[in-house]
This record gives C-alpha cells, structure tokens and sequence, in this order.
C-alpha cells in the first residue's frame, strides 16, 4: 500500500528524512519510533502529500505521490499532532465538517462516526464547544474525524499522546480491528509498549532508518527484552 | 548556585502546607468539574495528580494558580485564599499550562527574557538565573533559535524554564511530557528530582503512569472527586488484588479466551504481555488447564501492581466512566 524509494527531505542543511526505504502491506499496523525531531511527522506529511520531498520517490494506495497527490489525499485519513478541530464548532459540526470535506452528506458521517462515539464514551460531549472539552476526548474526536470516510489507508501522527491509559487501550483496539478490516494504518508514539501492538515497526534516528522489522524480530536481533530497551540502544542520537 | 527560591518571610509557617483545597467545587456551564474536593499538597514534596481524561485535573491546577474564581470551598497556597491574594500567590508559584504555551516566534532566549520582565526580575538577577537554567535545560547552544523550531522535547524544556525563571516556590506544571520521547522523558524527571531536592514543591499531572510513581504522592482524580490518595510506594505495596502477566504470541486472541474465564476479573494489554486481574489466587494447574484450549498462551507469572494496573482497575469499576 505504501512504498518509498530513497525518500529525502531537506529543510535548508538540515536533512530531516534520509534516502528513506519503505514497503508497508495492506492490512498492517506499521509503527513510527524515534526521539522527538527523528523526521517521522516530516516523512508522515510527506506521505499524505503535504509537503513534497527534495528528492527520491512514493506510492501510497498504488498512486505515485509526484503525480497524484490529490487522489491520494482522498485514499487516506490523517491525524495529525496538531489538532486540526474547530475550537468554535460543536463536536458534531466538527464530525459534519470533516465528513463534507471527503463529500459525505451530515447524516452519512455522523452515523458513521456513531458507532465510535459510543466506544469512546464520548456521546455526552456531542453538543458540545471543542475548546469546551478535555483535550484526551479532543484527541479521540481528531481520529474519528480521520475515519469517518473510511479510507483504506490511514495516518495517525501520536494518536495517543496526553490520552489516558484506559482510552489508550480503546484507540489501539480500534486501530488492531481496522487494520483487520483490511486497512493500513501507519502510527507514531512515544509509549514503547504500544509499539509491541505494531506489527512491523521503523526506528527513526536523524533521518535515517536505523532499524525496520516486527518488535519480536528486533528484540531478539538486538538481544533487548522490551522496546524501551530497544529505542534507548537505537534511538538516542547522543 | 542553585535555582532553590529565596526564603520568604510572609506566610512562612513551615509545616502548613504549600497548598490546601477544602470542600472546593467548580463547574463549566453545566458540567461540574470538581466536586466537594478537599486536598493538599504538602512543602518540598512532588505530588502528582492523575486520573481519566476529563476527571478535573486542569481544574484543580487552574484554581491553585488564581486562574478560577473559587466560589465553592476553598482553595489556598501558601496558607493565602487564591481569592484574595492573587498577585502575591502568582508571584510565588510557577505554572506551566497544558500544551504547549510559549511564543513561537520568539527565540528560546526571548522567551525566557520575555517571562522575567513579567516578574518584574532585574536584569542582572535575569543573567544569573538565565545561566543557570541553560545548565540544566541544556539549551544553551539553541538560545537563538526560534522556540516553533525546538523538538517537543526541547520545548516543554523550555516551557518549565520559563515557569521556573521567577524561582518559584511552587511549581504547577499540566502534563509537562505531553508528546516528549522516551530518553527526553527521563532527562525531565530528572530535572524535576534536581528541582525537589533544591527546595521546591511540585505538582504535577500525568497520563504516563510509570510518572506516577516516581511522586511521593499521588491523588487519582475521577469525575471530579478523589478515587485514591497518597505514597505510590505505599499503595502498590498494599495492593490485594491478584494480578498475573500472560505472555502469548496471539493476545488477541488469548484475551478473547480469558473473557469467558469466571476466575478472571478483567484482562489488559500490556506491551506484547497481558495482565490479568483474578479475587483468587490461579494455580498452575489451571494455566495449564487454559493453555491446553487456548495454546497461543506461552508463560504466566504472578506479579505486583502496578500504577497502572491499579488505574485500570478502578476505571474497570466504575462502568459507565
């Protein structure tokens, strides 16, 4: 679903994404490791067609990012690290909106965003102001918003970060059953154990891909006996 | 030279608390936030505040820094009413806000210049403290960059720079590692250690529970109220509740098993392990007995609590959240 050939980014003489290599396949849940400013939200936006790279090439969902940016923008969801929510809209008119943007009809994304509402313990806030709710359930609604016109592929940019332990668990379960619907989804964090819920995970280091593999490969190729283990050996540039 | 705060002669009974709320309730419209919450924060101490997304941490934060009218109960640090002394508490407390909170076209030592003339700090007493909070920080080197090109990590060290350029006595800091990597996060908590040891009191709130319990207190808020209080150390040790880690190439799968189990209470991931919850104690004959209908299950161990395995237990508890 995704493949990347020397993928590189420059800002300036800073090098944020290095000759990167990438192959993700239909269904996995490929996970985004690495200190903060490693080049995974750059190499993320690249491959949402966000931002174009200096050089080396990307398909995403079998189109050539170069040429077919626009189609490619309508095969994914993104969630990014920032909220893109409308602070001044309800949580419903956010969903209305989001829902418009991939041309889905009021009544089409708000059933279609139900079914999460309900799983999140969140329909209470329904009528609520955006900025009038918690940023954990903020959180919860950005990835609603990226799932709502059912993409086959989708990125979540630090999904959980700031969310709370027990709906931590409700977003990975989320992410595990859509990737078993056949979706692809490609996540950063910053929790190690959450890494384990990947299937194949890339370790980010300056750029570069200082490690690419399923956590179980990696562990034992590294003799580590946990992730955390794994990302103080690999990911610390120091 | 320390970043320990001067000795103050207002106020300073020593064993009073540094913070104290009574009966305080707040609500959002009509919403409550907190409810007849009584709690305090005692001096020299890091007191960490967790609890569910929504459970009225900011609230309480934000009442300790002035920042609410407090209607309902009381709130006071430093044995002052927040309601009444305002510009002497502010002065005394330094607060670091959920996300992040400084001026992004600033340099990092623009933003650091920027909140010591709001406190009204000389300019030489600004160089000292300024020197100092770069040898901690490590962001020397950056002083002249712009804080929107800082890592994450590197700007929520920032952020607590500028919360901690007045030497406050009290440092309030919601969710400081919001989004900040793993080696970057224990670099901060060992600012935090350094910071205790100097003098300071800390409250701190968290959605990472291995945070947690690195506090000498921890209050776990939940719809406004106080579901559990006090030594983290202390809690986990008194813990009664059974918990077991289960090691299976196919948790999914295992945890789907284990829901039809009666000895088992409820199952959580952890990692690549999942952790169940049991009254009784399970007896190796009885993992064999599950290992031979669900044999994806590889090992089981007996273990301690953890702070999250309590957090999720007793959001487990409360059904409808």
């Amino acid at each position: 679903m995704i493949r990347t050939v020397d993928l590189t980014k420059r800002f300036g003489s800073f090098t944020a994404v290095d000759k990167l290599n990438l192959e993700i396949g239909r269904g996995e849940i490929f996970g985004f490791l690495g200190a903060n400013g490693a080049g995974k939200t750059t190499t993320i936006r690249i491959l949402c067609g966000l931002t174009r790279p200096t050089s080396g090439r990307a398909e995403v969902a079998g189109l050539d990012l170069a040429r077919r940016s626009e189609q490619v923008k309508r095969s994914i969801g993104y969630m990014s690290q920032r909220f893109a929510l409308y602070e001044d809209l309800k949580l419903r008119e956010n969903l209305v909106f989001y829902g418009g943007l991939y041309r889905l009809g009021p009544q089409t994304s708000l059933n279609k965003a139900k079914p999460y509402l309900e799983r999140f313990a969140m329909e209470r806030y329904t009528d609520e102001l955006v900025r009038e709710i918690p940023p954990g359930y903020k959180q919860r609604l950005a990835l609603i918003c990226a799932l709502t016109h059912d993409p086959p592929v989708v990125f979540l940019d630090e999904p959980t970060s700031g969310v709370d332990p027990q709906a931590r668990r409700e977003f990975w379960s989320v992410i595990s059953d859509l990737a078993a619907s056949g979706k692809t989804v490609i996540v950063s964090t910053h929790y190690m154990e959450e890494a384990e819920y990947c299937h194949r995970v890339l370790i980010m280091r300056d750029g570069i891909s200082a490690a690419q593999g399923s956590p179980a490969e990696l562990k034992a190729a590294h003799g580590v006996g946990s992730m955390q283990e794994l990302f103080l050996l690999l990911a610390s540039g120091e | 030279m320390t970043l320990s705060p001067p000795d103050s002669e207002a106020g300073s009974k020593v064993s009073e608390a540094a913070v104290s709320l009574k009966g305080f309730s707040f609500q959002y419209q009509a919403h409550p936030a907190v409810r007849d919450l009584s709690l305090e924060v005692q001096n020299g101490i890091i007191h960490g505040l967790i609890g569910p997304d929504g459970a009225g941490k900011t609230t309480v934060m934000r009442s300790i820094c002035t920042l609410l009218d407090v209607a309902e109960g009381s709130v006071s640090v430093f044995g002052l009413e927040v309601n009444k002394h305002r510009t002497e508490i502010r002065s005394r407390l330094g607060y670091m806000p959920q996300r992040f909170s400084l001026y992004q076209d600033l340099t990092v030592e623009e933003n650091l210049r920027f909140f010591a003339r709001l406190f009204g700090i000389p300019e030489q007493e600004y160089a000292r403290r300024r020197e100092t909070l770069y040898s901690f920080s490590r962001l020397g080197p950056f002083q002249n960059r712009r804080a929107k090109a800082l890592s994450g990590g590197m700007k929520q060290k920032l952020a607590l720079s500028c919360a901690l350029v007045h030497a406050p006595e009290l440092l309030v800091l919601d969710e400081p590692t919001f989004g900040v990597d793993p080696v970057s996060r224990m670099e901060f908590w060992d600012i935090l250690h350094d910071l205790k040891k100097q003098g300071s009191t800390i409250l701190v709130s968290t959605a990472y529970m291995d945070e947690a319990e690195k506090c000498d207190h921890v209050t776990l808020l939940h719809k406004g109220r106080i579901l559990l209080d006090g030594d983290p150390a202390r809690i986990l040790k008194n813990w009664t509740t059974n918990i077991y880690s289960l090691g299976s190439d196919a948790p999914r799968e295992l945890a789907r098993f284990l829901a039809s189990q009666p000895e088992v209470l409820s199952s959580q991931f952890f990692g690549a392990d999942l952790h169940i919850t049991a009254k009784e104690e399970i007896g190796a004959t009885k993992f064999r007995s599950w290992q031979a209908q669900c044999p994806s299950l590889r090992k089981w161990e007996k273990i301690p609590a953890g702070m999250e395995d309590i957090f999720l237990e007793l959001m487990e508890n409360d059904q409808d959240r």
